[in-house]
């Protein structure tokens, strides 16, 4: 019943000689919102950056165990990078829109990509302006710096970014933490949206927010897996002391 | 002491810094204006020398030094730029790289005479390209290569490691994260390094003294194998080597060298400046 998108195996991961994740065995469900929650320094975000390999541009990092994403071991020799990442789309902590108009911007992943016609081109950045919701506000706007933009739109902007790619999974790395609170709840409005044709997973330190917004929950501590399953019970009634320490506000 | 006081020592003393700094330079400019300006003519720019140098125009060595500047940007940008790409983008943090790295910045400091010497041993005599615009302009664009390749890697470096993340996770490759993502944003710092070798390689004499520069061709070059004059070298020879030739045209020698590097430098100023008003972060 359940269609697993990510699944890791006894996932294991090392900066040099230091263990930031351990034994991680975390399968998440396809067109849900997952939330990575924990302390600082827990391993979420790098967790988060092993789905679609953006470990590999640190020095030293070291993967042990299986990441299967759609289906497929991610850590082969013949895994194709440019693939991978055209199918994990990703949004990170602070807006990071390129200092070029919102079209150019929206547009950046196709001109790489190159397999539509100009044509195409302006469909599908108007499409992606519009599930973000930017398109209204935007529309005449389609040459003005992207820079020139309130950081909620920029952060909106840099996802409808990632759509352009039609991804089947968006990867948020704590996509509100430079946001006020109002644009915060828009954003994950948002999310709402977007999982009725995406799978989310997002690192989050606003436990509220992972509260509200998430179907699931991983709590990581210390670089382990402590507890995994649905939000609400996760919030209820956690099986774990640690996790419910964490919750209850005892630490981190 | 009083804070008002000191306040104002200090002050008095950074501006009578810059004054001492600025104040000569306009001296100079102010000098070779008011001895060459009478020099300057249509005929002056764009005439033969005749008579021994004493009269006539400079237009061979105005047009030498024009060939020998471009020759030398057409070889090392392409040739600074792309070994900065490398360094900056693919290769590793190692000792190796940080002795290259080293060696590029003091080569900038190796004197110009040094250059020569090495073209002359290098290009015209072991390649045999003779004493001719291709030598010049090739040791000419050795030596600013260091000053293109370093403004170039400091170009690189500034462009914020954001965008090369963002265009990864978009799935592009290195190579068009490096054209699409970094290069552009970096343009206006290449283009400083640029320009600062543009000035150098128009004036310098000593590496284009055993290489290129004629001591009295009265007759434009046909090919890149043929010798020119050069306006750094008319210069040294009309001022130390051959008696009798009019102040004025000694002075409108210099002021139009100066003219020659103030336009091309503006040239690229203003092309940095297009290229700037584009990108901003």
């Amino acid at each position: 019943m359940n269609t697993f998108v990510i699944e890791t195996k006894h996932l294991d991961l090392f900066y040099d000689s230091f263990q930031a994740l351990t034994d991680i065995n975390l399968n998440i469900e396809e067109k849900k919102i997952t939330a990575l929650i924990g302390p600082s320094g827990c391993g979420k975000s790098t967790l988060l950056r092993v789905f679609n390999r953006m470990n590999d541009l640190i020095d030293g990092v070291r993967i042990t165990g299986d990441v299967n994403v759609l289906g497929d071991n991610i850590f082969t020799p013949e895994t194709d990078l440019i693939a991978l990442r055209q199918k994990i789309g990703m949004v990170f902590q602070r807006p990071n829109p390129f200092p070029l108009s919102v079209y150019e911007n929206i547009a950046f992943g196709l001109k790489i990509h190159r397999n539509q016609s100009k044509k195409e081109f302006t469909d599908i950045v108007k499409e992606s302006l519009k599930s973000v919701i930017l398109w209204d506000d935007l529309k005449d706007r389609l040459d003005n710096s992207a820079l020139k933009l309130s950081l909620e739109q920029q952060q909106r902007l840099c996802i409808a970014r990632v759509l352009t790619m039609k991804p089947q999974i968006i990867l948020m790395d704590e996509p509100c933490s430079a946001l006020d609170p109002i644009a915060t709840l828009r954003i994950e409005e948002l999310m709402q949206e977007l999982k009725k044709n995406y799978t989310i997973v997002i690192v989050t330190h606003n436990m509220q927010q992972a509260a509200r917004a998430s179907d699931n929950t991983a709590f990581l501590y210390l670089g382990e897996l402590v507890e995994y399953g649905e939000t609400k019970h996760i919030y209820s009634s956690p099986k774990e002391k640690r996790t419910e320490d964490y919750l209850t506000g005892r630490f981190g | 002491m009083n804070v008002q006081l000191e306040q104002k020592i200090a002050f008095s003393i950074l501006f009578l810094c810059t004054l001492l700094v600025v104040v000569p330079v306009l001296i100079i400019l102010v000098i070779i204006f008011v001895k060459g300006a009478s020099a300057l003519s249509l005929n002056f720019l764009f005439e033969m020398p005749t008579s021994g140098m004493t009269a006539g125009g400079i237009f061979p060595a105005i047009l030498g030094t024009l060939y020998l500047v471009l020759g030398a940007i057409l070889f090392a940008v392409p040739l600074g730029v792309l070994s900065a790409i490398y360094l900056v983008e693919y290769s590793r943090d190692n000792a190796l790289s940080r002795i290259v790295k080293l060696a590029i910045v003091n080569l900038a400091g190796v004197p110009s005479v040094v250059y020569g010497l090495f073209g002359l041993g290098i290009f015209v005599l072991f390649l045999g390209f003779g004493a001719s615009i291709l030598s010049g302009s090739l040791t000419l664009g050795i030596m600013i290569l260091p000053v293109i390749i370093t403004s170039s890697r400091e170009a690189l470096e500034s462009v914020p490691q954001s965008f090369r993340i963002v265009s990864l996770s978009l799935g592009a490759s290195k190579w068009q994260t490096i054209r699409h993502s970094v290069l552009p944003h970096a343009l206006p710092g290449i283009l400083t390094g640029t320009i600062l070798g543009l000035g150098r390689a128009a004036g310098e004499t000593a590496p284009i003294l055993f290489t290129v520069a004629a001591f009295y061709l009265p007759k434009l070059p046909q090919s890149v194998f043929d010798q020119t004059m050069a306006l750094p070298y008319h210069l040294y020879v009309i001022s130390t080597q051959v008696p009798g030739i009019p102040e004025n045209v000694r002075y409108g020698t210099a002021l139009v060298l100066l003219m020659l590097v103030l336009i091309l430098n503006l040239a690229a100023i203003i092309l940095r400046y297009q290229f700037r008003k584009r990108k901003k972060w």
